[in-house]
C-alpha cells in the first residue's frame, strides 16, 4: 500500500539543495535532465493542442471550424513544435542527460556549464517560437518551403525560423557532450564492447546533430535574411532555387528523424534485454547498425524531393540509397525479436511499449519503402500516406520509446513507483487509440486524399471520423501517465535501487542516485546485459 | 618525438619549435602570392583546380602544424576527416541533381 | 600561484585529472570546430550550386572584386595565425606576458583584417553591389555588358553573406583572444594548465581556414581583366 513517506532520506541528488536558484544554476546532468522533462513536457502538450484542433477541423469535410489560413498554421505550429522542440530533444536530452553519465561510470557529463547552458538555449528557442505562434502564427509548413517562406506568405517566419535557429544550438551542444563523454569519461574497464547499447544509440544520434544540424541552422538564417532584406537565393524571379532550399534543408532534417529514432530504439535494447532476461542477440551488430543508420541517414535526403523537380537520375541515386538505410533498422528489429525468443518474458509496461514500438515501427519502416520506390512515391507524395508512415514511426515508434524509457527509468529517477496496473492500462489505451487514429490514413492517402487541407470530399469522412476518435482515446492514454506520474512523487512506493533486478551501472546505484553518482569509480569486468549471471530474485514492482 | 598515443598524451612534453613555425608562415606567404599569380593567367577550366589545390595545400599546412593535429590524438584526426566526408557528401550529392538535370530535357 | 597549484585549481571534479580534463577539453572543441566547418559548408555548397549553373555571371561578378585588398588580408590573417601560434606556445612555455604580447598583435592583425573589409563593403555598398532592390551591376567595359545580371546578384549575396559570416566569427575570435590575455595576465595559466588559449589559437586559426578558401573562390574565379 503506497503511503506519503516521511523517513529521513539519505542523500541524493533531489534533495541536496533547496530552492529555485539550485536547479536554475545546477551543473548536475541529473538535474538538468528534469529541467528538459519539464520543458519537453510542455512543448509536448502545447503541440498536441495544435493536433487536437487539427482533428476537430478535419471531423467535417467543409472547412467550417477555422478558416484555410488558420488550419495551415495549425499544421505549421503542430509539426514545428513536435519536431523541433519535442521529438528531437526529448529522449537525449531528458534521459540521455540522466543517464549516459551513469551508464559509463562517470560523475557527470564532460562539459557540465554547457550542458546548463543547452537547456537555457533551448528554453530560449522555445520561446521565441512560441511567441511567434501566439502573435500571428505561421503558415508555411515545417518544412518552410521557399519562395512561400522567404517571399509570399505573411506570416511570423523570421520568428519561428530565428526560434529554431537557436533551439539548434542546444542540440548541437548535446550532442558534443555525449559524444565528448562516450569518449573521454568511461569508467576503467567499460570499452566500447561492454557499453550499454542506449549509449551507443544516443553517441550515433549525437554524431547526426553535431554534423546535421549546422547545415539548417545556415539555410534558416538564409531564409530569414532573404525575407528580411529580398536577397534572391532562393527566390526564381531574383535567380535563385527553390530546390536548392530543399536540398539543404532536407540535408538535415532527414537525418532528423534519426536523431529523434536512434536514442528511442536505445531504450527498446534496454527494455528488452531486461524483460527477456537475456543479453542482446548480436550486441555488435545492434551498436554497428546505429552508426550505420547515422551515416546512410546522410545519404538519403532527396527521397522528400522526387516530386519537386529534381533530376530523375538523382531521384534513381536516392531511391537506391534510400532502400539501403531500411536494412540497419531490419537488423534490428531482428534481432530485438531474437533476444525476447526463448527469453523470460515479463509484461511489465515499459515491456509493453516496447511491445507496441516493434511493431508499429516496422509498419512505419516498411511503409517508408513503399515511399522510397519512386513510381509509388509519385502517387502518395503530399497524401495523408506520408503522414500515416511518418506518425507511425514517429508516435507509434518514438513516443513508445519514450514512454517505455520514462517507465523503466523512472524509479531511478524519481525513488518512487509508479501504479503499474494505471500504467499498463495507459498502454493499452495509447496503443488501441493510436492505431485508431493513424491507420485509417494510410486508407484515405492510398485513395488520394491529399494532406495540409482543411477540407475535403465527402467520402473520406468516416475514416476522418474514426481518426479523430483514436485520437480522443490517444489523448487519454497520454493524460494518465501525466497523472500517476506525479501523484508517484508524492505517494509512489520507495523504490530499490534495482526494482526490474536489470543489468548495467545505473541500476547499482541508489534510486534516485547521489549527486555524485558512484562513492567510488566503479572498474568493470562484465559483459554488457550478463543476465545469465544476475541472480534471479524477486523482482519489486509495485502494484 | 614519439607521436602521442591516446594513454600517454601530454600536450607539455611537446614544444613546436619557432623556426617550424615561421616556415609554415613563409611557405602560406609563397602559396598566397601563387595562387595570386595563378589568378592572373588564362587556365580556362584549370583555373579553378589549381586555386583550390593550393588553397588545400595551405589549409594542410595550417591544420596540421598550426592547429597541432600533426601531434594530436588519432581521435582528432578522425574528426578532421568526417568533416570532410560529410561536406563531400553534402556537395557531391547536391551535384548529382543539379549536373543532371539537363539530360532529363533531352528526353520528349 | 606556483605552476601545479594553477592546475590543480583548475581542474574541474568531475575529471580523474588534468590530463583528462585536457584531453576532453580539446576534444570538444575540436567537435565544436566541426559543427562550424558544416555551418560554414551550407554556404559553400550553395556557392557550389550557383557557380556550377551560372559560371560567367560569378566571373563577371568576381571581377569588381579588389584583389589586391584580398590578397593582403590573406597575408593578414597568415600572419595573425603565425603570432597566434607563438602566442599559444609562449602558454605552454609558461610565459604570459610574452603570449600576451604576441596575442595582442594578433589582435592588430585581425582588426586589420576588418579595417580592411570594412573598406571592401563600403566600396561594394556605394557601387550598388548589395543585393536587393538597390541592385544595380555593370562590368564596366562597354564591349562587354553583363551577360546575366540576375545571377550576379546571386553572386553577390553568396559574397557577402559568406564574408559577412566570416567577418561575424572574426569579430567573436578578437573577443575571445581579449579575453585569454586579461585571463593570462591575471595568472590564470601556466605550464600545466593552458587549454582555454590551445582552445582559442584552434578557433582563430579555423577562422583562417575558412578565408584561405573564401579568397580564391570569391576573388579568383578566373583570369582578372585588368588591374584590382
Amino acid at each position: 500500500m503506497a503511503t506519503a513517506v516521511q523517513a529521513v532520506e539519505r542523500e541524493n541528488y533531489l534533495n541536496s539543495n533547496y530552492g529555485i536558484k539550485s536547479w536554475l544554476l545546477t551543473t548536475d546532468h541529473k538535474r538538468i535532465a528534469l529541467l528538459y522533462l519539464v520543458s519537453i513536457t510542455a512543448m509536448f502538450w502545447i503541440g498536441g493542442f495544435f493536433a487536437m484542433l487539427i482533428r476537430l477541423e478535419l471531423l467535417t469535410p467543409a472547412g467550417d471550424m477555422v478558416s484555410s489560413d488558420t488550419y495551415n498554421k495549425l499544421f505549421t505550429m503542430h509539426g514545428i513544435i513536435m519536431v523541433f522542440f519535442f521529438l528531437i530533444p526529448s529522449v537525449p536530452a531528458t534521459l540521455g542527460n540522466f543517464l549516459i553519465p551513469l551508464m559509463v561510470g562517470a560523475k557527470d557529463l564532460a562539459f557540465p556549464r554547457v550542458n546548463l547552458l543547452s537547456w537555457y538555449i533551448y528554453t530560449a528557442g522555445a520561446i521565441t517560437a512560441l511567441t511567434a505562434m501566439v502573435t500571428g502564427g505561421v503558415d508555411t509548413g515545417w518544412t518552410f518551403y521557399t519562395p512561400f517562406s522567404t517571399t509570399y506568405s505573411n506570416t511570423h517566419v523570421i520568428g519561428a525560423a530565428v526560434g529554431i535557429f537557436i533551439t539548434g544550438f542546444s542540440s548541437i551542444l548535446t550532442g558534443l557532450n555525449f559524444i565528448v563523454t562516450i569518449h573521454r569519461m568511461r569508467a576503467p574497464g567499460m570499452t566500447w564492447r561492454r557499453l550499454p547499447l542506449f549509449c551507443w544509440s544516443n553517441y550515433a544520434a549525437a554524431l547526426i546533430m553535431v554534423l546535421g544540424t549546422p547545415v539548417i541552422a545556415i539555410t534558416l538564417l538564409l531564409v530569414a535574411l532573404e525575407r528580411a532584406f529580398n536577397i534572391g537565393i532562393f527566390n526564381p524571379q531574383l535567380g535563385g532555387d527553390p530546390i536548392l532550399f530543399q536540398h539543404l534543408f532536407w540535408f538535415y532534417s532527414h537525418p532528423a528523424v534519426y536523431i529523434m529514432i536512434l536514442p528511442g530504439m536505445g531504450v527498446i535494447s534496454e527494455v528488452v534485454t531486461c524483460f527477456s532476461r537475456k543479453r542482446v542477440f548480436g550486441y555488435e551488430f545492434v551498436a554497428l547498425a546505429s552508426i550505420a543508420i547515422a551515416v546512410l541517414g546522410f545519404l538519403v535526403w532527396a527521397h522528400h524531393m522526387f516530386v519537386a523537380g529534381i533530376s530523375v537520375y538523382a531521384a534513381l541515386v536516392f531511391s537506391l540509397l534510400s532502400y539501403l538505410v531500411a536494412i540497419p533498422s531490419a537488423v534490428k528489429v531482428f534481432n530485438w525479436t531474437a533476444t525476447m525468443y526463448k527469453g523470460a518474458i515479463r509484461y511489465d509496461t515499459p515491456m509493453l511499449y516496447a511491445f507496441g514500438f516493434i511493431g508499429l515501427f516496422t509498419v512505419g519502416g516498411l511503409t517508408g519503402v513503399f515511399l522510397a520506390s519512386l513510381g509509388v512515391d509519385v502517387h502518395v507524395h503530399d497524401t495523408y500516406f506520408v503522414v500515416a508512415h511518418f506518425h507511425y514511426v514517429m508516435v507509434g515508434g518514438m513516443v513508445m520509446a519514450y514512454m517505455a524509457g520514462l517507465h523503466f527509468w523512472w524509479p531511478k529517477i524519481t525513488g518512487r513507483m509508479y501504479p503499474e496496473a494505471w500504467a499498463k492500462l495507459s498502454a493499452l489505451l495509447v496503443f488501441v487509440g493510436f492505431n485508431t487514429t493513424f491507420f485509417p490514413l494510410f486508407i484515405v492517402g492510398y485513395m488520394g486524399l491529399p494532406r495540409r487541407y482543411h477540407a475535403y470530399p465527402p467520402e473520406f469522412q468516416v475514416l476522418n471520423v474514426l481518426s479523430t476518435a483514436g485520437a480522443s482515446i490517444l489523448a487519454v492514454g497520454y493524460v494518465l501517465p501525466m497523472i500517476y506520474f506525479l501523484w508517484s512523487l508524492r505517494y509512489g512506493e520507495p523504490a530499490p535501487p534495482n526494482p526490474y533486478n536489470a543489468v548495467g551501472l545505473e541500476w547499482m546505484t541508489p534510486s534516485p542516485p547521489p549527486t555524485h553518482n558512484f562513492d567510488e569509480t566503479p572498474i568493470v569486468t562484465w559483459e554488457a546485459y550478463d543476465y545469465e549471471h544476475q541472480p534471479q530474485e524477486e523482482v519489486t514492482v509495485g502494484h | 618525438m614519439a607521436k602521442p598515443t591516446e594513454e600517454h598524451f601530454d600536450p607539455m612534453s611537446h614544444v613546436v619549435p619557432v623556426s617550424l613555425y615561421v616556415t609554415i608562415w613563409a611557405a602560406l606567404m609563397v602559396f598566397t602570392a601563387l595562387t595570386v599569380f595563378a589568378a592572373t593567367v588564362e587556365l580556362h577550366v584549370f583555373n579553378i583546380v589549381v586555386a583550390l589545390l593550393i588553397a588545400t595545400i595551405k589549409g594542410t599546412l595550417v591544420v596540421l602544424f598550426f592547429m597541432h593535429l600533426r601531434y594530436s590524438t588519432k581521435l582528432t584526426m578522425v574528426t578532421v576527416v568526417a568533416a570532410i566526408f560529410f561536406l563531400i557528401i553534402m556537395f557531391s550529392l547536391s551535384m548529382t541533381d543539379y549536373l543532371t538535370r539537363a539530360w532529363s530535357t533531352s528526353i520528349r | 600561484m606556483g605552476d601545479i597549484q594553477v592546475a590543480e585549481h583548475a581542474l574541474q571534479h568531475h575529471f580523474a585529472d588534468m590530463e583528462q580534463q585536457q584531453e576532453t577539453s580539446t576534444f570538444g572543441m575540436w567537435m565544436f570546430l566541426l559543427t562550424e566547418i558544416m555551418f560554414f559548408g551550407g554556404l559553400f555548397c550553395a556557392y557550389l550550386v550557383y557557380r556550377a549553373s551560372y559560371y560567367q555571371a560569378f566571373v563577371e561578378g568576381s571581377q569588381k572584386m579588389n584583389i589586391w585588398l584580398g590578397a593582403t588580408n590573406t597575408a593578414v590573417l597568415i600572419c595573425s595565425s603565425l603570432s597566434m601560434a607563438l602566442g599559444v606556445r609562449a602558454a605552454q612555455m609558461g610565459k604570459p606576458k610574452l603570449m600576451a604580447v604576441l596575442l595582442l598583435i594578433t589582435i592588430v592583425f585581425g582588426c586589420g583584417f576588418l579595417g580592411i573589409k570594412a573598406v571592401e563593403y563600403h566600396e561594394h555598398w556605394v557601387n550598388h553591389e548589395f543585393p536587393g532592390p538597390a541592385f544595380h551591376f555593370e562590368t564596366g567595359d562597354p564591349a562587354h555588358p553583363a551577360t546575366d545580371p540576375v545571377h550576379t546578384e546571386i553572386y553577390f549575396s553568396l559574397y557577402w553573406a559568406m564574408t559577412g559570416l566570416h567577418a561575424l566569427h572574426m569579430i567573436i575570435g578578437v573577443g575571445l583572444v581579449t579575453w585569454i590575455i586579461i585571463a593570462g595576465l591575471g595568472g590564470a595559466y601556466s605550464r600545466s594548465y593552458f587549454t582555454p588559449v590551445e582552445n582559442v589559437g584552434l578557433y582563430w586559426h579555423f577562422v583562417d581556414l575558412v578565408w584561405i578558401y573564401l579568397f580564391p573562390l570569391l576573388y579568383l574565379i578566373s583570369k582578372k581583366h585588368g588591374g584590382g
